[in-house]
């Protein structure tokens, strides 16, 4: 992959990522159940194809379920991916100079002195653990998302992480860059064909919110009983940056582990991060955000709703790191276990790092819904499983801005559903 | 009442109510017909609010003995929807707060699915509901907003039965008003009886209320029991004078007891 037309400095770094990660390829991430990633090939490739209409019917559909849409007019921009082959890219004719999306591979070659110097791997540390190792030394593309300095796409801007077969792990590298001014709103779909049952997707993400800038990330993930999903992020926002992260689970899946981490660098910068997660069935999900308040009046929030039912195990965490005395940020994590096999932990970890002004709480709770409270809802003529199933929605229905209308019906149809099977 | 009283709405017979292993109610009998409003008095801790908890289901009201009939249906074995959607609607004293469900949306059930947009405008008006409407219903209302939606849903509601525990408890003067108010236009008690269907049971522990709503009947409800009926104003006159004790001592109380 090094391209023969990088500086020395950048070839060097190059090497150094593929050491660091060669030196972590055994090493078990910190949190999360590990897995065996030998047992696992790499995606296969595919042919290119022409329009997102082309694409087989049931892969469209599942695609639909975290907020792909094949037909693009309400998209700025599209990146498909089946497997380890970007399949289809495509920025809409009117914001042809605002975006650029393509491979990572592909921007690696184009814009290789820049990527290394700033991006690639600059926000997530390639030795961290087995997963970014495997990223960083067996890659399978992944999108380059930027959007030019001032323009602001309204449009959300979107991309698919497909995976058609079993028994494989894809190695995707995303990087999203909104130059200083600009705005964005990237919706992110991961999805595995409906055939698929063990697999594993790695997936490193890096973004970079520019001065003024912001980003609205949004991910909704669809996966299987026996998949495994090992995401690792990082986030650098500027100043007066804007980053807004919002995540949705409402699928079973073997084990998800994830903890993103963004770095409010920039004074004034903000990090939100909104969840929803359902825990179905045997899934284990671990899964939580830190924020990293650097800047002078840096601001954070994380808010999840996690309703648990089965077998499932879930951890929700959050952790807030002050480093400057004009900080100020929240947790609130609320859950429900609707099982009495299920297990869910509340993890709130606060730190204030030589910064005594630093103004951090939360919020946890895990509790039923009150009996009281349905009845309640009863007294005005509401049969008890759709009291149970109001509540519920209301319990999980935080505002999430820029949230597609599609998703939302898709969260309320969960809602239904296992508010119905928790009578 | 009138000699020809309308049929009766409700008719509780005998009722024996008990709250874990303490029998609260022992022994009600109370009829209440199309268009009346009837007022309930009696001590704090009386079992006021255990009787209106009991017509409308709510659990751990156990009903060891007796009958609540509501239009001719025992109510006793029905889910407290099924109830309300047979008419009955309540106004709590204390109503919870519930997270995530904004008071429009509670109009909106009370209304046994939407309520219509001008209905909704008018009860904003009526009961200068305001930004109330997309708060999360009860979170952090004050007293007289709380009261103010209880009645927004009772109007949203239109029952036939409408139930009313204190609504005129822990609120100003110009929010028991407009809750009078709010009454009125749900019972027509400034109608003639003739004129009204509705009926309504308010529990009042002031007798505030009643400077603004009209009632039928007054009833006393001491230890358990319906000590003593008579006009509300005179009632209230006498227990305010004398004290409960006293009045359920009373001629009058001692033959109905
Ligand atoms: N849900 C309940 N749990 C336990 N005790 C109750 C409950 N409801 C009522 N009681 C008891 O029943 C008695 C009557 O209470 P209540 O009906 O609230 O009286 P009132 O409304 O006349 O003041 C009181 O002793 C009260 O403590
Ligand atoms: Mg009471």
């Amino acid at each position: 992959m090094p391209d023969a037309r990088l500086s020395p400095e950048a070839l060097e770094r190059l090497a150094e990522i593929r050491t660091a990660a060669e030196a972590a390829v055994d090493k078990p991430a910190a949190l999360g159940p590990d897995i065996d990633i030998t047992r696992f090939r790499t995606v296969a490739e595919h042919d290119r194809i022409a329009s997102l209409e082309s694409l087989q019917r049931q892969v469209k559909e599942t695609a639909l379920l975290s907020g792909f849409d094949a037909d693009e007019k309400e998209r700025s921009a599209s990146y498909f991916q089946m497997d380890r082959t970007p399949i289809y890219e495509r920025v809409q004719k009117a914001f042809d100079d605002a975006i650029e999306i393509m491979s990572t591979e592909e921007a690696l070659k184009l814009y290789g002195e820049e990527m290394v110097a700033n991006w690639w791997w600059r926000a997530v540390d390639p030795g961290k653990d087995k997963y970014t190792a495997l990223v960083a030394l067996h890659q399978t593309e992944g999108y380059f998302i930027r959007v030019k300095a001032g323009r602001k796409v309204e449009k959300p801007i979107q991309a698919c992480l497909f995976v058609s077969e079993s028994d494989v792990s894809q190695n995707v590298h995303n990087i999203i860059i909104v130059e200083d001014g600009a705005e964005a709103n990237v919706i992110t779909g991961c999805n595995i064909h409906t055939d698929v049952k063990e697999g594993l997707h790695a997936g490193i993400s890096e973004f970079y919110v520019g001065k003024g800038a912001k980003l609205t990330f949004t991910m909704v993930h669809n996966w299987a009983e026996d998949f495994s999903v090992r995401p690792r992020t990082g986030i650098v926002v500027e100043e007066d940056g804007v980053y807004i992260n919002n995540y949705v689970l409402l699928k079973p899946v073997k084990s998800i582990q994830a903890f993103p981490i963004a770095k409010l660098v920039g004074d004034r910068s903000t990090a939100v991060f909104n969840s929803i997660v359902y825990g179905l069935k045997d899934s284990v999900i671990d899964l939580g955000s830190e924020t990293q308040l650097i800047g002078e009046g840096s601001r954070s929030e994380a808010v999840a709703r996690t309703v648990s039912m089965d077998r499932s195990t879930v951890y929700s965490r959050g952790r807030l790191i002050g480093r400057t005395n004009t900080c100020k940020a929240h947790l609130d994590c609320r859950g429900i276990v609707q099982s009495a096999e299920s297990t869910q932990w509340a993890i709130p970890d606060l730190a204030s790092e030589g910064a005594p002004g630093a103004e951090l709480s939360h919020e946890a709770a895990i509790s039923p819904i009150a009996a009281e409270e349905i009845h309640y809802l009863m007294t005005r003529g509401l049969p008890k499983d759709e009291a149970v199933s109001m509540i519920t929605r209301g319990f999980v229905n935080i505002e999430i801005p820029g949230l597609p209308e599609v998703l939302r019906r898709q969260i309320d149809k969960a809602i239904e559903e296992t508010s119905k099977e928790a009578m | 009442m009138t000699s020809e009283s309308p049929a009766p709405l409700l008719a509780i017979e005998d009722l024996h109510v008990s709250v874990g292993d303490r029998e609260i109610l022992r022994g009600i009998d109370l009829t209440i017909a199309e268009g009346e409003t009837h007022v309930l008095l009696g001590p704090n801790g009386g079992g006021k609010s255990t009787l209106l908890n009991t017509i409308v289901g709510l659990p751990g009201y156990r009903v060891t003995s007796g009958r609540i009939m509501f239009k001719g249906v025992d109510l006793v074995g029905l889910e407290i929807d099924e109830r309300a959607r047979l008419g009955i609607g309540i106004a709590f004293q204390r109503p919870p707060a519930v997270r995530g469900v904004r008071l429009r949306q509670m109009l909106d059930v009370a209304a046994g699915g939407s309520l219509e947009p001008e209905l909704a405008e008018a009860l904003d008006t009526q009961l200068n509901l305001g930004h109330m409407l997309e708060r999360d219903v009860n979170m952090g209302f004050s007293g007289g907003e709380a009261k103010r939606s209880e009645m927004a849903q009772l109007l949203a509601q239109m029952p036939d039965l409408a139930l009313f525990d204190e609504p005129e408890s822990g609120v100003d003067l110009d929010n028991i008003a407009v809750v009078g108010s709010a009454i009125n236009a749900l019972l027509k008690s400034e109608e003639r009886i003739s004129e009204r269907r509705r009926a309504g049971l308010i529990i009042t522990h002031t007798g505030h209320i009643l400077e603004f709503v009209n009632a039928d009947v007054g009833h006393v409800l001491y230890s358990g029991r319906l000590a003593c009926k008579g006009n509300p104003l005179d009632l209230i006159e006498e227990i305010s004078s004398h004290g409960y004790d006293k009045c359920v001592e009373c001629a009058l109380c001692q033959t109905l007891a």
